[in-house]
């Protein structure tokens, strides 16, 4: 058979298939573009962010590998809505922070992104229950924890250490109420900057556990900021930035 | 501190006016020119005394002398026999007459009344202060006295001591510094001082000599009735308020920043301004509360304190009435003091509060 008779007739057979459904197009949930934020120390002006892009899908479980200095918390903190970026966009959950109000942030914290950080930032007067509590109480929402929260707490391993207060607790078990803090309002995004900076290899294991645990069962977008390519390893995928860029 | 000071302030008054109703006079006679509380010294004419005396409708009728030895402790000379017979038969206007009315108006817990000429009665809350008994001395405007007595509180002053002896050694020979008049009928008292100050002050009834009931010169022993202590106590106020203001205000600013961290968390979790504030303001009102309740449980540490340590200078009452008035100006001032940390804490940035050690 010719080249020309077998082109034929591949093109009758493709006439006869039906045509497939087009793919689904779903926007990633955290998109950046060109993103700058220049601080100004002293009489020096410091260029943390030099024109990053990103994308990250829904569900995704990303890591963001630096060295320190890289900018990679002045993007944690950009995205969670806590300092404003110089230049460029950021949109979440289709929603552009450029353009919100701080209500608007507020209510984006609240209800949105959740966070976890190196030095676990519990409230020291207050139980790692009433650390998770106080979270939904700023969201006004009631203090009970239904039972499928109280499930996440037997997962995370705390659910008999909830009337302690933090200066009782492990590092790890520190990171663990955190943790419970961070989600307890479900949101779809968890920021993580350097989870497990402050733990041994042994609590660092079950943090980064709980978290692709957390990503897998839940589905909750997760970003972890690390300077450890072994806790990095945990993530879906993994993305490189140094000097204030995404390499 | 506020209750403190208004306390005393109250408490030496009231004392001061059941002492000059515990010598059961019912009319007052000052010099001209005097006020409630002069310690004055003795501008009037011992005369006086004999013709007030002669008066129709006066039982009896005495004058003392009155020195001041520092501070706000007074000596009196008095007639000792006649001040203590007044005493004995005390009544307010319209009262029954009390049933220990005829035992003797000074109740002397130890020792006894005045003889000699260098004899010194006291009070049982001088006598306390000074750790005093009868048959010690004490010296006095430079003068040695003689303890013969130690009488129960309420009388007069908390130092008596011979008129004429008091006279001499102030150099006021024949003059005395108040009359007291005792009625037949206490009941007559108002229409026999407007009688007094006719004669007394023939043409200009209102000034000259101070002629009072009883009642009007105890009502006259008040805070607002005089004008310097009430300014002194509105001063004393104005700057307790000031400085627990400044008190409050550093401690909240301190305690702000010490809760930058904190204060950053919340906001990380989405806490706004007024989640933030409300926190804030419930914590200061929470502590001018119980500052306000500690404050009064102190002020009746002060009372047992100036009861023990100094019971004849300082007497420090309970005054209820001032307990919203300075709860008021602490929660006032609290939340005053709370303003400019709060503000500031609700605009720091939250990456910066979080970063804060």
């Amino acid at each position: 058979m010719s080249d020309q008779q077998s082109s034929a007739i591949q093109t009758v057979a493709f006439q006869n298939l039906e045509p497939l459904p087009a793919p689904v197009a779903c926007p990633p949930i955290i998109q950046v573009r060109e993103l700058r934020k220049i601080f100004r120390v002293g009489e020096v002006d410091v260029e943390a962010l030099q024109g990053v892009n990103l994308d990250v899908a829904r569900g995704e479980f990303l890591s963001i590998v630096g060295t320190s200095g890289s900018g990679k918390s002045t993007l944690f903190n950009i995205l969670g809505g806590l300092t404003p970026p110089t230049s460029g966009t950021v949109t979440i959950n289709g929603k552009d922070l450029a353009n919100m109000t701080d209500v608007q942030r507020n209510e984006l914290r609240k209800h949105t992104v959740g966070f976890v950080f190196q030095k676990y930032n519990l409230l020291p007067t207050l139980t790692a229950e009433q650390n998770i509590q106080i979270v939904r109480d700023v969201a006004g929402r009631p203090i009970t924890f239904d039972d499928r929260f109280k499930e996440v707490l037997q997962m995370l391993g705390i659910d008999k250490r909830l009337h302690h207060k933090p200066r009782a607790l492990s590092g790890g078990e520190q990171q663990r109420v955190a943790i419970a803090r961070a989600i307890v309002n479900g949101p779809a995004i968890l920021l993580a900057d350097e989870p497990t900076g402050n733990l041994d290899s042994k609590n660092s294991d079950i943090v980064l556990n709980l978290l692709r645990d957390l990503n897998k069962r839940l589905g909750q977008t997760i970003l972890m900021i690390t300077h450890n390519p072994e806790a990095a390893a945990y993530g879906d995928r993994t993305v490189h930035m140094r000097d204030g860029k995404l390499i | 501190m506020i209750l403190t000071l208004v306390g005393v302030s109250y408490g030496t008054l009231d004392a001061s006016a059941r002492r000059a109703r515990g010598i059961g006079a019912d009319i007052f006679v000052r010099p001209p020119g005097s006020s409630t509380i002069s310690l004055s010294s003795a501008p009037m004419s011992e005369k006086v005394i004999k013709v007030l005396g002669a008066m129709p409708g006066v039982t009896l009728s005495t004058g003392t002398i009155i020195q001041g030895i520092g501070g706000f402790d007074t000596i009196q000379g008095v007639d000792f026999p006649t001040i203590d017979k007044m005493a004995s038969v005390w009544r307010k206007p319209g009262d029954p007459e009390p049933p220990d009315a005829k035992a003797g108006g000074f109740k002397f817990l130890s020792g006894g009344p005045l003889k000699d000429e260098d004899d010194i009665i006291v009070d049982e809350f001088y006598a306390r202060q000074k750790k005093l008994k009868p048959g010690d001395t004490i010296k006095l405007i430079n003068h040695d006295w003689h303890v013969a007595g130690v009488y129960e509180a309420g009388k007069l002053a908390r130092m008596l001591v011979r008129k004429d002896t008091l006279q001499r050694l102030t150099g006021s020979e024949d003059h005395i510094s108040a009359i007291y008049l005792k009625l037949a009928d206490p009941a007559q008292s108002d229409a026999f001082v407007e009688t007094l100050k006719q004669k007394l002050n023939p043409g200009d009834p209102e000034h000259g000599y101070m002629i009072y009931t009883v009642e009007d010169f105890t009502s006259q022993l008040t805070v607002n009735s005089i004008p310097m202590l009430k300014d002194f106590i509105y001063v004393v106020i104005a700057v307790a308020t000031v400085v627990g203001f400044i008190v409050v205000f550093m401690a909240m600013y301190t305690a702000v920043l010490e809760r930058t961290r904190e204060i950053g968390i919340l906001k990380a979790v989405g806490a706004g301004p007024g989640y933030i504030l409300n926190i804030l303001f419930r914590e200061t009102l929470l502590i001018a509360i119980f500052g306000t309740l500690f404050g009064i449980v102190l002020t009746y540490g002060t009372q047992w304190l100036m009861a023990h340590a100094v019971p004849a200078s300082l007497v420090q009452e309970t005054v209820y009435g001032w307990w919203g008035i300075a709860a008021c100006i602490a929660i006032f001032g609290a939340l005053l003091g709370t303003i400019v940390p709060a503000m500031r804490a609700v605009k720091q940035d939250a990456t910066e509060a979080l970063s804060y050690e």
